[in-house]
């Protein structure tokens, strides 16, 4: 699905993400963890099309999207829900779904709009309830719903979620997890950016631990879980040695 | 049978971009915890970010045994003691042990790659598998014991040594796997015969090989001797233990886990990649490994990367068996000279035993080689004009297969010494 090689980029002379190589599988759940300022949300908004990288390779289904514009990765099916959710305050909970059909409009037409966005509304069904809300009256785990939501109107191959569980209670944090656990049991690819590594590799397939831009470990979530590295730098497990 | 068919089976392009990124990563850990790396990697000024491709893992310096030995015992471990769960040793069958160790990640790893091999070999969890390889610091015995249990299979922790005992529990616990070194299966055979036991009688039906080369030859005389399907396995203590390759039924060399491991194939001498297909010395990076990680660890253990694809599915490339060390390597009048070569010579005449014992010796400069071969009781006692017969063939193939005269002796039946674990197969009597 996604394939990155060797990419470095940055900010101006600030280079972020170093010589960094990483892949997801169609159908997968895969994780960056990190601390913060490690580069995670640099190396999405890079595959989103967002920030130009400035050295290496990536792919989206065997296809080339090094210089890809953001507008040309939604349409390719790669969608971003971003960090603290963005969703557009002043318009209604439907409009900003709609806005997030743009693509889906353009290929398939109004009628796949609205049946998408039905989806959506079974999907969270609070959401359905709060169709002409606001979206900036909506509570913080609401918002991230609609974010979410506006992301998959799209019907992307591949969803990236930045941070989906900042600044959200602990039982809104489970409901948002036990929601992208069942995007895949749909069938969906999520790459899944996340400070709360617990959380995270719980629910994920594979995972790669970012540090100052570099990746110094990868594997199976569940060995990860278990590396002793991870516990004490990430999960705040520190042993008595 | 596959035990992980979509890892076994993956698309080379993705396992390229996966060993890569286990390559960066296991670079990234080794360059920053063990000091051993660091210093190398800033001798040469090698910043683990400069790896782009798996091609420039060939900037990147050797470890060899003495390297262990330099750092005995934990000195090239990745990860704190308190995170490692088990620690083995080599066999040390050459000079002083050397020190391993595994997190509980690791352990789990090995158990798993074993698993694939053990599925690959034939061995299903309806089998009941007799482990006579060592238990102890020896990585073989708890290798394949965890490997089998992952599996299901019913494991017999046997370990090595006492061969009547092993027979008696094989015949009483109708074991269906051997695990072993092939040259003792070949003393259990001898002595099932010795005890009138009748190996088609077992229920044995798969034997797992591995610690010492052996030739295709010495395969078909046990899978005849034992009535079973005999395959390789292969592993070192110094890089995990058994569970880095091993032979499918198609009994055509060993599938590499190179989902974990990065072999090259190498001149022993020049260090320089040997032409795709030609013999030279196994160089193996390890991908996975959390405690005790190896950069280009030199195997000594000659092979080398079969063509084509195998019929079985399985997309990792396959090596041949080991046909020796690249230090066992004779150097006879100048000619490069395995211990497997002659062993192949031996098992095509008939009357021999598997048995066998190179001698070399120096005298007034010029090396001498005989080698020891038993033969059977009956031909050993009265038929000497058959004996005759036998040394000259032996000597005509031996020197036309090496391009050196080799002298031949024949001796009485279990005159040479046998082994329950490896086979001293080369006596160096040269002082240089």
């Amino acid at each position: 699905m996604l394939t990155i090689k060797n990419l470095e980029s940055g900010y101006a002379q600030l280079r972020v993400l170093k010589n960094i190589s990483l892949h997801v599988r169609p159908g997968e759940i895969v994780t960056i963890i990190g601390a913060n300022g490690a580069g995670k949300t640099t190396l999405v908004h890079v595959v989103a099309g967002l920030l130009r990288p400035w050295h290496g390779e990536l792919l989206f289904q065997g296809e080339d999207i090094t210089h890809t514009s953001p507008e040309a990765m939604a349409t390719l099916g790669c969608v971003l829900v971003p960090e603290g959710r963005q969703v557009f305050a002043s318009m209604n909970v439907e409009d900003n779904l709609l806005l997030g059909g743009t693509t889906l409009r353009r290929a398939r037409g109004t009628a796949a709009v609205r049946e998408e966005m039905e989806n959506q509304y079974v999907r969270f069904p609070v959401l359905a309830e709060r169709r002409k809300q606001l979206a900036g009256t909506l509570s913080g785990g609401e918002q991230q719903m609609l974010a979410m939501a506006r992301a998959l109107m799209a019907r992307p191959r591949l969803v990236m979620m930045d941070e989906p569980s900042t600044g959200l209670a602990p039982l809104i944090v489970q409901e948002i997890f036990t929601i992208i656990a069942q995007l895949r049991a749909e069938g969906n690819t999520v790459l899944l950016i996340e400070q709360n590594a617990k959380a995270a590799l719980e629910v994920a397939d594979r995972g790669y631990v970012l540090e100052t831009g570099k990746i110094i470990l990868q594997g199976k979530a569940s060995e990860l879980l278990a590396n002793n590295d991870v516990q004490r730098a990430y999960l705040g497990r520190e042993q008595i040695g | 049978m596959l035990w992980e068919p979509d890892k076994e089976r993956i698309q080379a392009d993705e396992l390229k971009q996966l060993q890569l990124e286990r390559l960066q990563s296991t670079l990234y850990r080794v360059g920053t915890h063990v000091p051993f790396y660091r210093k190398k990697f800033e001798e040469l000024r090698f910043n683990h970010d400069d790896i782009r491709s798996l091609d420039d893992l060939r900037r990147l310096p050797f470890t060899v045994k003495q390297d262990l030995r330099d750092n005995y015992p934990y000195g090239l471990f990745a990860v704190p003691l308190r995170d490692v769960v088990r620690v083995h040793a080599s066999s040390g069958t050459t000079g002083q042990a050397t020190v391993v160790g595994y997190t509980k990640n690791d352990i789990n790893t090995w158990s798993n790659l074993v698993a694939r091999i053990i599925t690959a070999a034939g061995v299903s969890k309806n089998d009941v598998i007799q482990i006579a390889f060592g238990y102890g610091l020896f990585t073989g015995g708890f290798g394949l014991h965890y490997g089998a249990e992952l599996i299901g299979c019913s494991v017999i922790p046997i370990s090595s040594g006492n061969t009547r005992r092993q027979i008696q529990i094989m015949q009483d616990f109708k074991s269906t796997a051997l695990v072993s070194t092939p040259s003792y299966s070949l003393v259990l055979a001898d002595t099932m015969m010795e005890m009138g036991i009748n190996p088609n009688g077992l229920s044995l039906r798969y034997g797992l090989f591995g610690g010492e080369p052996w030739s295709e030859s010495m395969r078909r005389e046990v899978n005849q001797k034992l009535g079973i399907l005999a395959t390789d396995n292969y592993g070192l203590s110094e890089v995990m233990g058994p569970g880095i390759s091993g032979e499918c039924l198609e009994c055509n060399g060993l599938h590499i886990n190179e989902d974990h491991f990065l072999v090259e194939v190498l001149d022993p001498v020049t260090l320089e990649p040997v032409p795709e297909g030609e013999i030279g010395e196994l160089v193996i990076t390890t991908l996975t490994k959390e405690a005790f990680p190896m950069i280009r660890y030199r195997t000594r253990d000659l092979t080398r990367i079969l063509p084509g694809s195998c019929p079985c599915g399985r997309s990792f490339r396959r090596m041949e068996r080991v046909m020796g060390r690249s230090d066992d390597m004779l150097i006879i009048k100048g000619v490069n000279i395995f211990p497997l070569q002659i062993e192949k010579v031996l098992f095509d005449v008939e009357g021999t035993q598997p048995h066998y014992q190179i001698v070399v010796e120096r005298e007034h400069h010029a090396d001498r080689v005989t080698v020891l071969v038993e033969v059977t009781e009956a031909l050993f006692s009265d038929q000497m004009r058959k004996q005759r017969q036998i040394v000259d063939q032996i000597k005509r193939r031996l020197s036309s297969e090496l391009g050196v005269a080799i002298e031949v002796k024949l001796v009485e039946e279990k005159t040479l010494e046998r082994s329950e674990g490896k086979a001293k197969r080369v006596i160096d009597k040269r002082s240089f």
